[in-house]
Formats: C-alpha cells, structure tokens, sequence
C-alpha cells in the first residue's frame, strides 16, 4: 500500500517555483516521517482517547489530511470505565478519568477499523489491558487485521490500576511485557510512556531494550482538582489524568530526555495546539507528533498543526522536515 | 452535521442573580438549522486558559434571522466571560449538539413540563414546539420550580403554555417545595412528562412517573469534554447496554441529552 507521501506545499502550483512571502524559493517540501519503516505524510497523528476513532471528528477534519489516527484505548472485552464526573477543565487544560471505557476489540474491528480503513491515513491502534494476557490477546486479534498499521500500547493509563504498579512504571516489567508483545504482535509497536515516573529515559531503554519500533510519550500527569466551595474532590476517581498545552514544557522535556537515550523514533505530544508547538516536539527529538487535549477545544486543530508545519518549513527555508528532528542547539 | 460557527452576541441581559440571557447570531446561511428543543451547544470561552467548550442548552431560537437564545448560570470562568462579553462581539459555537425531544412522542397527549433551576430554560422551547396553534400537544402545562420568588423567564412560559404552575424552595411563591409537590398539590392531569433539573429533581421525576406508569423524558446534565461523543467523558448509566458503548454508559451529549426514564439508572 505504498502511496506517494511527497506532499507539496504548493498546491496546484506545485510543479514550478513558487516565491512564498518574499521568503525564497522551495521547489518542494517534503512532510513526510517514516517509523518502523511505514511512511506517515506527515508527523501529525491524534493522541489516543482524544479522536474517537476518527468517525465522532470526521464532520470537522479531512481525515486524509493526517499522517496517522490513533484510536482510543481498545481491550479485548468492553470496559465501562470509572464512575462520573470523569472530567475537569483547570487552568490551560484538563483533568480526565475515564478508565479507559471502550466496547472491546470485536467491536472495534466490525465497527470502527472498515470506516478507519477507508480515510486514506495511518490506522494506529491503541491497546489496553489490565494484564499480560490482555494485552496479548488484543495483539493477536488486530494481527489478523491489515487495515491496522501499527500498534500503540498504552502501558500507562494513571487512571486505570491492577496492583501496585502499573506496567509502565517499572522498567524490567515493561521490558518484558514489550518483549513478549513483540513476539506476538504482526504490526509495529509503540509503547506509550507514562511521565509519572523519576526517569522516563529509563522506560525509553527499557522499551528499545525489548524490542519496540517506537514510543510515544507524555500520557497524562497524574494530577488532582478540589472543590473548595464544596470542599469535595471534583472527579469520582479523586485522581486525573492532566493533559493540554499547560503539560507542554514537561512534554518537550521527556521528548528531549528519551531522544538522547535511544535510537527508536519518538512520537512527541502533551498540549500541542499548533505547528509551532509542534516543530517544538520536533526540534527536541521526536519524529512524529500527537495533537490530543486541544481537539476538545477546536476540533480543527489537527489540521491547523499540519498547516503551521508546513508554513513553518517555508518560513524556515526548511525542505525536509526531517531535518528538524532533534535539531535544537544551545541557547 | 455538526460545526464550529463564529456568532455574534446580539445582547446579554440579566434575569435574575446569576442567570443571564445572551441572544447569538448566526452569520446568514451558516447557522447549524433547526434546533430542536432539548438540543445545546458549546460555547468556547476567549480565555485562552478555560479551553473546553461551555454545554449550554437551547432556550429559544428565531429560524427566520438564525438567532439562538441561550439562559445560563454563571457557574465558572467562562459563564462569566459570555455573561460580561459586550453585544457586537464573537464567540466561536459548536453545534449543534445532542438528540433533543423527538416531538412526535408528544402529539395529541396533555403534556407536563418540569424545569427545575437552570433546568428551566430549555423547556421554553419544547413549550413552543408543543403548545399554541401551531403545537402539536393536546395540552401544555409548565411546572417551574425556582429558589425564591427571583423568578426568570415566567413571562416567556406564560405566554407559551397553556397553564404554568409554581414552585419554590423558600416558598415566596407558589407551592412550597418541588415542581413534583406543586403538580400533586394542582392535581393537573397529564399523558407524558419532560424534565429538566438538577439530578435529586430528576430521580424523583424517574419515580413519580414509574408509580403513575406515565411516560417521562429527561433531560441529564453531566460533566463534559469534547460535546462530540469523542471523551467519554459525560456518561451516564442505562438500564440496558448501550448500542455504541456496549456497556451500561451512554453518552449524555450524544445519545442524550434527553433519554427516556426508564432507560437510565440515575
């Protein structure tokens, strides 16, 4: 399924010189990012658990316009995820806990993944689990799908828990549940890192070390939001997830952190809400990148990221933009 | 199909404390259509730091200039913003969300409205849609329970159901109690009940109409993300499992707001 990823900027005029904003001349631009060998048209994904899968976002955003969607968490049994209120807007941003609700991957596969096939983008599947045996048998089950690209593992959902330790936390039993994926799982996978730890270059590691093709990183900081007038914890859970631009630097951060310390791709997002907030991602390591919490504030955002990108590489005189992966200098 | 519309704020007045009404301005050709009663949208604040669009339901709507008339209260940061936001400026405006009151269920019957609070204003328009001449109910009466006697919108169900009855907490005015004790203290005669209110309002609602075996639509109100149906985050428990979800949760802005009460587990 090899498509043309060369995107021009140009439009219509793509085929001669084109003079943009008195800025130069760019004969063509190249967007396009490949991990673990599949080339994406561009680095802009959506970030599990903020697109649906893909349908709810279909009046607003040209699906094919994207490099890849990554569905919401799917588990091999429906989840009904934890009680209400499950949300909370704080300042530059939010507070979730849904507990990953979703209808179980039968569903998904007869429902969602024929209209995901259709889009003309990246198929990305987030997998969760409460255990071992969870996650595997999800893996095996979309092995059989081709319309599946690749596979995202979310071992580090805060809101979810089975014992004292998620699996994300700890580097030897990530290793080793990447491991065992990795003998299982017919498509490439990510491992999604959780920043509530000391140091997520260690989950990198650990995640390289058995056998992912990528990970992607910040899932949400655990955080927390109370009432004072009621003098009431505001989710059920007591404990969210925070995610939106106010988690940017700390994003940018573990983005740098993980791209010093291994060699796999990096799929970068926490608060993205434009193409510089991208390039930002960019700049500090990683190869692709997620728009997630801001889709709730304009559900267009996707679109926008990919649009300031490209104005970004005009501007920059920048053709390939590949070349701003990890290309921050010092101050 | 549901849009981000940039409107303008035609004015805001205040109703009563902390209940505002902001009349919106779709541009010509670009509204999101007719509304149906029950329906909301989600009203993003300009603060950049309060970015989650604000649900508020629809109180009224002009099909003929595209102009939509939204009551709140002013709960937050961006209830106030849109309350203080001068006339002549723009909100961004997703719409138009939720299933709304199928009508049709309504047709011939004697009908009894519940508003309970700021569950009031969204009951307006199904009065509208139901009662007059144009309406298709046999009979529109509207219960209205407020605080105090710091009544709004009275007026407005006064001149659009067939009977309005009162209720309040303080017991200024009308029965004193719930819109449920003001319709038992009426004795008023109905075939099917709507109603929107706070959650204890809505439960008692749900069980005065399994004792009467009458018919009861709800409108739910619950914490929400997206609007869209993406978050998952404004669930609320059914009574069967729920087509999309496959589990006891369904979508309060999408398979809602408005459920039948006997279908949900509140």
């Amino acid at each position: 399924m090899q498509q043309n990823i060369k995107e021009s900027p140009f439009g219509r005029f793509s085929h001669g010189r084109c003079k943009e904003r008195g800025t130069g001349y760019i004969n063509k631009m190249n967007l396009a990012v490949k991990i673990a060998g599949i080339e994406l048209k561009n680095p802009v994904m959506t970030a599990s658990g903020t697109f649906g899968s893909g349908m709810e976002y279909a009046d607003f955003v040209d699906l094919s316009r994207l490099g890849a969607v990554v569905t919401k968490g799917v588990s091999d049994v429906p989840w009904e995820g934890n009680p209400t209120p499950r949300v909370a807007e704080v300042y530059g941003g939010m507070l979730n806990a849904i507990g990953l609700q979703n209808p179980g991957v039968e569903t998904f596969v007869r429902r969602d993944l024929p209209f995901l096939a259709g889009q003309n983008t990246r198929v990305i599947v987030n997998v969760c689990g409460h255990t071992e045996e969870e996650y595997l048998r999800v893996v095996e089950r979309l092995g059989q799908e081709k319309a599946v690209d690749m596979l995202e593992i979310n071992v580090s959902c805060p809101n979810v828990t089975r014992g004292a330790l998620q699996f994300g936390q700890d580097p030897a039993c990530l290793e080793a549940l990447t491991s065992r994926i990795r003998r299982v799982a017919r498509q490439p996978i990510i491992m999604k890192l959780t920043p509530n730890v000391t140091s997520i270059a260690d989950l990198a590691r650990a995640a390289e070390a058995g056998g992912a093709d990528a990970v992607s990183l910040i899932n949400t900081i655990t955080g927390m939001k109370i009432d004072v007038e009621r003098q009431r914890f505001v989710l059920a859970n007591r404990t969210g997830g925070l995610s939106g631009p106010c988690i940017k630097p700390v994003a940018v951060r573990m983005v740098y952190q993980c791209a010093r310390a291994v060699k796999i791709p990096i799929i970068g997002m926490g608060g993205i809400a434009s193409g510089e907030d991208a390039v930002e991602f960019l700049l500090a390591g990683a190869t692709a990148v997620a728009v997630g919490m801001m889709n709730f504030h304009d559900p267009h955002t996707t679109e926008h990221v990919v649009d300031g990108i490209r104005d970004y590489c005009r501007r920059h005189h920048v053709s390939d933009v590949r070349d701003l992966i990890g290309a921050v200098k010092d101050a | 199909m549901k849009k981000v519309i940039l409107m303008t704020i035609r004015r805001t007045e205040q109703l009563a404390d902390g209940i505002y009404r902001t009349v919106l301005h779709a541009p010509e050709g670009d509204g999101f259509g007719t509304m149906m009663p029950g329906q909301f949208l989600g009203i993003y604040p300009n603060d950049p730091a309060a970015l989650l669009p604000r649900p508020i339901s629809l109180c009224r709507q002009d099909p003929g200039t595209g102009d939509l008339v939204i009551v709140y209260r002013t709960a937050g940061r961006g209830t106030l913003e849109l309350a203080t936001q001068s006339a002549g400026s723009t909100v961004r405006v997703l719409g138009a969300l939720g299933n709304g009151y199928d009508l049709s269920r309504f047709r011939g019957k004697r009908v009894l409205l519940l508003g309970g609070g700021i569950g009031i204003p969204p009951m307006l328009e199904l009065a509208a849609r139901l009662a007059g001449e144009s309406g298709t109910a046999k009979q529109v009466t509207a219960v209205l329970g407020y605080r105090s006697s710091d009544f709004f919108l009275l007026e407005e169900f006064r001149k659009t159901a067939d009977r309005v009855l009162i209720a309040t907490d303080d017991g200024s005015a009308g029965t004193h109690g719930t819109v449920l004790d003001a319709v038992r203290e009426d004795g008023t005669a109905f075939d099917i009940v709507a109603a929107c209110g706070p959650m204890p309002m809505l439960r008692g609602v749900k069980q005065f109409a399994e004792e009467r075996g009458t018919e009861a639509f709800l409108s739910l109100e619950e914490r929400m993300a997206c609007g869209v149906g993406v978050c998952l985050g404004c669930v609320c428990r059914t009574v069967n499992r729920d087509d999309h979800s496959k589990v006891n949760n369904a979508r309060v802005c999408t398979e809602g707001p408005v459920f039948l009460a006997s279908e949900v587990d509140i």
